[in-house]
């Protein structure tokens, strides 16, 4: 896929750099929220699309990445842009003795202890208010106050590496590895593949960019709390949805799964009446596509093109 | 100096013993048929060899390193591969990616694997399949390409596990070439089968096993006419001309 | 999971009597809640058990028995007790439905990512719990049924919830007939051959079909079951669906998989966990208790406490 098709990377690059100038507040950060739930989605990609091992407790490095901040500020009244390193820092610090804890587990009971990891974690964050805080959560002010451009190509440029290395991660011997223990872990093994260590090499980047996610939600928003930042069906469970639905395992399904439902929210939530229906339209959506197009829309694309090509070649 | 052995190598699954006291000395170079009725436990020492699952007690020693306690991709990094008796293809890979994720083993550049990959895909005779996806492939294919997936690692001793199994006769006779062939580079092969002809036809020395113990060894012609063999097989004898 | 509703902890004020009793009472608490647990478990694991899925949408099935039952209460005045017999066969219907329609489509599809059934289920989870959001709100509501609710038993100076006592004698006899059906009538044995080899079940005539399907539609209504139970005991809101997925899936794991003993055994032992650290730790902190316990379990004990009872 690197050959073919750069020109669409390109023009969404460009897209990316000049649209925010012709838009307004409000859709900057929409935009914003988009390419934050990108960075997410790709990093939790990394361990899940490619590496095979689907984590339903991602949340915990965001939760980590945005208290890197948080903790920062709140004991030593250091800026939380210093939460920039430390959060994704101490998530991959923390992910490796959790990673060699819970790989040793498979499929389902991974995820799922994976999950009450970060439950952990916010119950510790919530009652142990000395040290987080407690269920207030951390509040600052924001640095350029309600100037989104800044915050907007900061969280680009994050976005930006994010995705060039799960690329260059992907095309290297690490990228082949991680598909071998994908699709079958005792091949891979047979194979002379050290398959607990390979995990970790997947495990700690996916780490490390949730957490920069957060330490920049964190600058962002100015406002974090553990029920918000640790949240399981909010964060966690999103962040399988977004992959799943644009197409585990491929570059750009993450970009496209998280689009949509960033934009999906935002129409629903402006629709008066009921403001928690884009859960529900979500979820709805994700199980048409889980029953019809299990490997999500770019997963499925060949299937799709026939759908579409068939009825032209009958004319 | 042995090559390969097994000293006494038992294997339990709860109250069964799938394997039972066996031993053997491999020699480096030999093919090395393994024969027996279904569920004599060949492939459970294929499995015990390379810590699919541990052996309960013996030894099994490879270039004088006893490796009965190694963990599984030590083992293939030390020079031992293997296919499997029910193929793994990694599925959604194609060809030419599969044999590279063993090439890997031995390098750390792309390139270099895809070169390794394509020397072993070659020596297999998959060259026109190898950006098919593995799950597209016929089984006589899905073989081959297990087996070549195993060469890109450069093994030294290769562990064959019924690779003949589902193949028609054509099939097993360019099995048979490949095998020859790996032989012939060098390699040393142990090789479990069914398939009479080709086993038989191949190996410098068989081993017959039943219920997990041994029952004979020897060259394939003592084999064949074993009464032990005969008896527990209801004896196919079936010595080609090499 | 919030606390039940009524019932009281006296603190300990020093002195063995006292001491003694403020233990019994969280251990009677936690024995109760565990018979609870239990029943809410005891469906999961036979679908575990049976079609080796993991079911995250059962905590959703849980809350949707519960609004049925508030419903009925507020529009009919119905006792829960009594709404519990309306919730169970519809959520066996909806059970029924949802594995013929969707859930067994996913079992034979080989995808990328490899949990793609339990993301199923997750995913008709969250459709069924917004649903119910749609329909009643976020509001935290109460079912109060007279003469239950916010009652307790006295035995001597040590309290006991009320409804709680209800539950948990339902729930044991709901677990025993369960245990009987599967060990002794036809259907329950053709769900056992189904879950210990599908196959085989098929070729001994057993339509593993149906099986899966009703498997599924008897596990939603052991789930609505306990749910209701829970009712004039707890807060009911949307969200706590997920809250009862957690709980479930850690007393199956505990138990061990497709084990009603097992069940039994690891919703009392979750339950008494909970009390107590409840009463003796603080709180906020119960819910660790569980998650540690489900960790512990996968690690050490991957059979769950079936394979130490020998059931």
């Amino acid at each position: 896929m690197m050959k073919r098709g750069w020109v669409t990377p390109v023009i969404l690059g460009i897209l990316a750099l000049v649209l925010p100038f012709t838009i307004s507040s409000y859709y900057q950060h929409i935009l914003i929220l988009v390419i934050i739930w990108i960075t997410m989605s790709s990093a939790w990609n990394l361990l899940g699309g490619f590496a095979g091992q689907v984590s339903f407790g991602h949340a915990l490095f965001f939760g980590l990445g945005a208290y890197g901040g948080g903790l920062l500020y709140q004991h030593w009244e250091i800026s939380t842009w210093w939460g920039m390193i430390v959060g994704p820092v101490w998530a991959a610090v923390i992910a490796i003795p959790l990673g060699l804890i819970t790989f040793r587990l498979r499929g389902p009971y991974f995820a799922l202890s994976m999950l009450a990891m970060c439950e952990i974690a916010r119950i510790i964050f919530t009652n142990w208010v000395p040290f987080s805080g407690g269920a207030v959560g951390v509040m600052i002010s924001r640095t350029w106050g309600g100037e989104k451009l800044p915050y907007y190509f900061i969280i680009l440029a994050i976005c930006a590496v994010t995705l060039g290395v799960v690329a260059l991660m992907r095309y290297s011997k690490l990228g082949y590895y991680f598909l071998s223990i994908r699709e079958d872990q005792d091949a891979a093994e047979a194979l002379g593949i050290p398959t607990t260590k390979y995990k970790m090499y997947a495990l700690i980047p996916s780490a490390f960019f949730t957490g920069l996610a957060g330490a920049f939600y964190m600058n962002y928003m100015a406002y974090i709390e553990p029920r918000v930042v640790f949240n399981l069906e909010a964060i966690s469970i999103m962040m399988i949805l977004t992959v799943m639905l644009g197409g585990a395992g491929t570059l750009w399904g993450p970009v496209l799964g998280a689009t949509v439902y960033v934009i999906l929210a935002e129409v629903f939530r402006t629709v008066p009446g009921v403001k928690e229906v884009h859960v529900l339209v979500f979820a709805l959506i994700v199980i048409l596509i889980i029953m019809f197009l299990p490997d999500g829309i770019l997963g499925e694309w060949d299937k799709i093109k026939r759908i579409f090509i068939k009825p032209k070649q009958a004319m | 100096m042995n090559y390969f052995a097994l000293k006494n190598v038992v294997r339990r699954f709860g109250g069964l013993v799938a394997v039972s006291n066996i031993s053997a000395t491999i020699e480096e170079g030999e093919i090395f048929g393994l024969i027996g009725p279904n569920g004599s436990g060949k492939t459970t020492i294929f499995n015990c060899i390379n810590n699919y699952y541990p052996a309960n007690s013996g030894e099994i020693i490879f270039k004088s390193v006893p490796i009965e306690r190694m963990s599984t991709h030590k083992i293939c990094e030390m020079g031992i591969g293997r296919t499997f008796q029910v193929v793994k293809p990694l599925k959604r890979l194609t060809v030419l990616e599969n044999v590279m994720s063993g090439a890997f083993l031995r390098t750390n550049k792309v390139r270099v694997a895809r070169d390794k990959a394509m020397k072993a895909i070659d020596f297999c005779q998959l060259t026109e399949r190898k950006d098919l996806r593995a799950k597209d492939l016929p089984i006589a294919d899905k073989k081959r390409m297990e087996v070549a997936r195993a060469l890109a690692t450069e093994p030294s001793l290769l562990l064959l596990d019924e690779t003949a199994a589902g193949l028609n006769l054509k099939e097993i006779e360019t099995m048979m070439e490949v095998v020859k062939k790996i032989r012939d580079s060098g390699i040393t092969c142990i090789i479990v089968e069914h398939v009479m002809k080709f086993i038989m036809g191949i190996s410098d020395r068989v081993m017959c096993i039943n219920f997990g113990q041994e029952i004979a060894t020897g060259k394939p012609e003592e084999i064949a006419a074993h009464p032990e063999v005969i008896k527990a097989y209801l004896g196919e004898e079936y010595v080609t001309d090499r | 999971m919030p606390r039940p509703v009524g019932g009281q902890l006296h603190s300990s004020r020093g002195g063995i009597k006292k001491t003694m009793e403020f233990f019994l009472e969280s251990l009677i608490e936690g024995l109760l809640l565990g018979g609870i647990y239990a029943i809410v478990a005891v469906g999961m694991t036979l679908i575990m058990g049976v079609m080796k899925i993991i079911n995250l949408a059962h905590g959703a099935i849980m809350v949707v028995a519960m609004y049925i039952c508030y419903a009925l209460f507020v529009t009919l005045g119905l006792n829960p007790y009594i709404g519990i017999f309306v919730a169970m066969p519809m959520l066996f219907g909806i059970g029924y439905l949802l594995q013929r329609y969707s859930i067994r489509r996913v079992t034979e599809v080989i995808t990328v990512l490899p949990e793609t059934q339990v993301l199923l289920t997750l995913a008709i989870g969250m459709a069924l719990i917004e649903i119910m959001r749609f329909i009643f709100t976020s509001n935290y509501q109460t079912v109060p049924v007279p003469g239950v609710s916010g009652k307790a038993l006295y035995l001597g100076e040590i309290s006991m919830n009320v409804p709680m006592i209800i539950g948990f004698v339902v729930a044991i006899v709901f677990i025993m007939g369960l245990h009987l059906f599967i060990t002794r009538t036809d259907l329950g044995k053709s769900i056992r051959a189904t879950a210990q080899d599908p196959d085989a079940a098929k070729y001994m005539g057993v339509n593993t079909r149906n099986v899966t399907c009703l498997t599924f539609a008897i596990g939603s209504m052991l789930a609505a079951a306990g749910a209701c139970l829970l009712l004039p005991a707890y807060y009911l809101f949307p969200d706590v669906g997920h809250a009862f997925t957690l709980k479930a899936f850690i007393v199956t794991i505990l138990g061990g998989m497709g084990s009603t003993v097992g069940a039994l055994s690891g919703g009392l032992v979750l339950g008494v966990a909970e009390s107590l650290g409840a009463s003796y730790w603080q709180m906020g902190y119960k819910d660790v208790i569980g998650f540690v316990i489900f960790v512990l379990v996968l690690l050490f004990l991957p059979g769950g406490l079936k394979t130490v009872i020998g059931r």
